[in-house]
């Protein structure tokens, strides 16, 4: 007996859910492999495109989007012009300079603490209560205990710049002191070497990935908080910025801002992954 | 050098609704100056316990050992581990990686370079020097992890299993290595293993454990390394009738070991 209808293949689904061989010098069934640059090229384009289309067309009032064009014009008119009396270059450094004095203070206290807490069960059971209690309160919800305590001046803007980046510094340490194989730990002992001694030749260096990793993260919350921060009675830096001219509807400056506050966080975030491949070559790889 | 093991016992004390649990249960062991003890057995046997006992990273419930007649307290450098893997440190190049324990000891770059030199030359590793340890071979990364024992001139080396995570033609080669240099610089050696054959080729002492207890349960004289080392091949030694019974009998402990468990 013949089956008069033609054979069916599987169904498309099926065909799509399942991976097809891979070609030479690539790994079979690595998770999202592949090179993503010409694809973010043109993602990148092609919201450009979408947003000034929009605009020309049209579509949407400039008070709710402004065109490209007008971001562009308004950048630089606050380049030459400055915005409220201060000039844009100080707006922008006022603001990195919060956000990265906050971010070496988070890493210059976090990073000892993360290390202690991941050595010692002692420091561990006296400040995980309290870091785990603040570090899922958003900012803007203890930003007036921050100004009742410490008032409007750049006191309580650095230092609620400084919380939201502590936690996940300090997490990212303490987990990273787990990265250690215990063989490393067992070796460095068997030569005789002190605690302090394998705290620091072998417990340290095999954290680092981790802590850069953490570092990242927390920089990026940094920013994030940044204009939290800025609503203090602030005169000038980013976040300002952004917030009056909100006020003003000054679309297009927000939107600027917006901007500029993302290439600046991008610029480090790139710099960090070109330290990470410098210091932590061998990350992954043993 | 003399490693003495005297009535040892190590009992895992109770956890989660489980009874203690015997790991080793009244070992003797001596090892003398140059001998290369071999310890086999069944998994759960207790061999890792046993060689954690003597590197000091494990203190016994009852018992005790003393090297050299000093009892041992804890982890020292007259006591070198080579690990199965993961002990090599990533983010230093080969020298540096062998070079590691002198480092610890406080010793000048100069001075721990010119020693890490030696051995890696005797290790057949000169010219990756600056490698990065991370894209050496297996095997290469092994010779480092031995090179690196050996550069603070231990009493006696531990070698857990060293070459077990090793592709089988890598592994013999290594063997020979292992008793070649075993020979140039007459290190005593308590070595792990999983390989019937290869703890026959290479011990002079072979002891044989069981589980549940951990005890010693068998233990031979082995002459088949100082045939290798008299200039007979590997391959001709393990070739040898003496060689197959002695791996026939072992190979039946072993396994009645194993059904027992099962």
């Amino acid at each position: 007996m013949t089956d008069p209808r033609p054979a069916k293949g599987p169904g498309i689904w099926a065909r799509l859910a399942r991976a097809r061989a891979t070609r030479p010098g690539e790994i079979y069934g690595v998770p999202g492999q592949g090179n993503t640059f010409w694809l973010s090229v043109a993602s990148v384009l092609a919201l450009l495109i979408l947003w000034w289309l929009v605009t020309a067309l049209g579509l949407v009032k400039p008070l709710f989007v402004p065109s490209p064009q007008s971001v562009l014009a308004k950048f630089a008119q606050i380049w030459r012009e400055g915005f409220t009396n201060t000039s844009f270059l100080e707006h922008i450094l006022i603001s990195t300079a919060r956000v990265f004095g906050a971010f070496v203070l988070a890493c210059a206290i976090g990073l000892p603490l993360g290390l202690a807490m991941g050595m010692s069960p002692l420091i561990r059971g006296i400040f995980d209560p309290p870091i785990e209690f603040y570090r899922p309160i958003p900012p803007l919800a203890y930003l007036p205990l921050m100004i009742i305590w410490f008032g409007i001046g750049e006191t309580s803007k650095v230092l609620l710049i400084f919380l939201s980046i502590f936690a996940p510094i300090v997490l990212g340490a303490r987990s990273g002191v787990k990265s250690a194989a215990i063989e490393q730990i067992h070796a460095a002992y068997s030569f005789g070497a002190t605690r302090w001694q394998v705290m620091r030749h072998v417990i340290l260096p095999s954290a680092m990935p981790e802590i850069l990793t953490a570092m990242r993260v927390g920089i990026g919350f940094g920013w994030t908080t940044l204009v939290a921060a800025e609503m203090v009675a602030a005169t000038s830096g980013l976040g300002y910025m952004v917030l009056s001219a909100s006020q003003f509807l000054q679309t297009s400056v927000v939107i600027m801002g917006i901007f500029v506050i993302a290439t600046i966080a991008f610029a480090f975030d790139m710099m960090m992954r070109f330290l990470e491949r410098r210091l932590v070559p061998w990350k992954g790889r043993m | 050098m003399s490693l003495k093991i005297d009535h040892v016992s190590v009992i895992y004390p109770a956890a989660d609704g489980r009874p203690p649990v015997a790991a080793l249960s009244d070992i003797n062991l001596d090892i003398g100056e140059g001998e290369f003890v071999v310890a086999l057995g069944a998994s759960g046997c207790g061999k890792s316990t046993l060689l954690n006992l003597i590197a000091g990273f494990l203190s016994p419930t009852s018992g005790g050992l003393t090297l050299d007649g000093r009892m041992v307290m804890g982890p020292g450098a007259d006591r070198a581990v080579v690990f199965q893997k993961h002990a090599l440190l990533p983010w230093l190049n080969v020298i540096d990686n062998v070079a590691f324990g002198l480092q610890i000891q406080g010793i000048g770059k100069q001075n721990r370079y010119r020693t890490a030199n030696k051995f890696i030359g005797l290790l057949g590793l000169d010219g990756f020097q600056s490698s990065p340890v991370y894209k050496l071979s297996g095997g290469m990364q092994q010779r480092v992890g031995i090179a690196r024992a050996l550069t603070c001139d231990p009493r006696i080396l531990l070698m857990d299993e060293p070459l077990g995570a090793l592709d089988a033609l890598t592994r013999e080669k290594a063997q020979e290595l292992i008793l070649r240099i075993w020979g140039e610089t007459g290190k005593s050696v308590f070595f792990i293993t999983h390989s019937v054959e290869e703890a026959l080729f290479m011990g002079t002492k072979l002891i044989v454990m069981s589980p549940r207890p951990g005890r010693i349960t068998h233990v031979f004289d082995l002459p088949f390394s100082r045939q290798f080392q008299g200039g007979a091949p590997a391959r001709q030694v393990k070739a040898s009738p003496e060689f197959i019974t002695l791996r026939e009998k072992v190979l039946n402990i072993i396994f009645a070991d194993e059904e027992a468990v099962e």
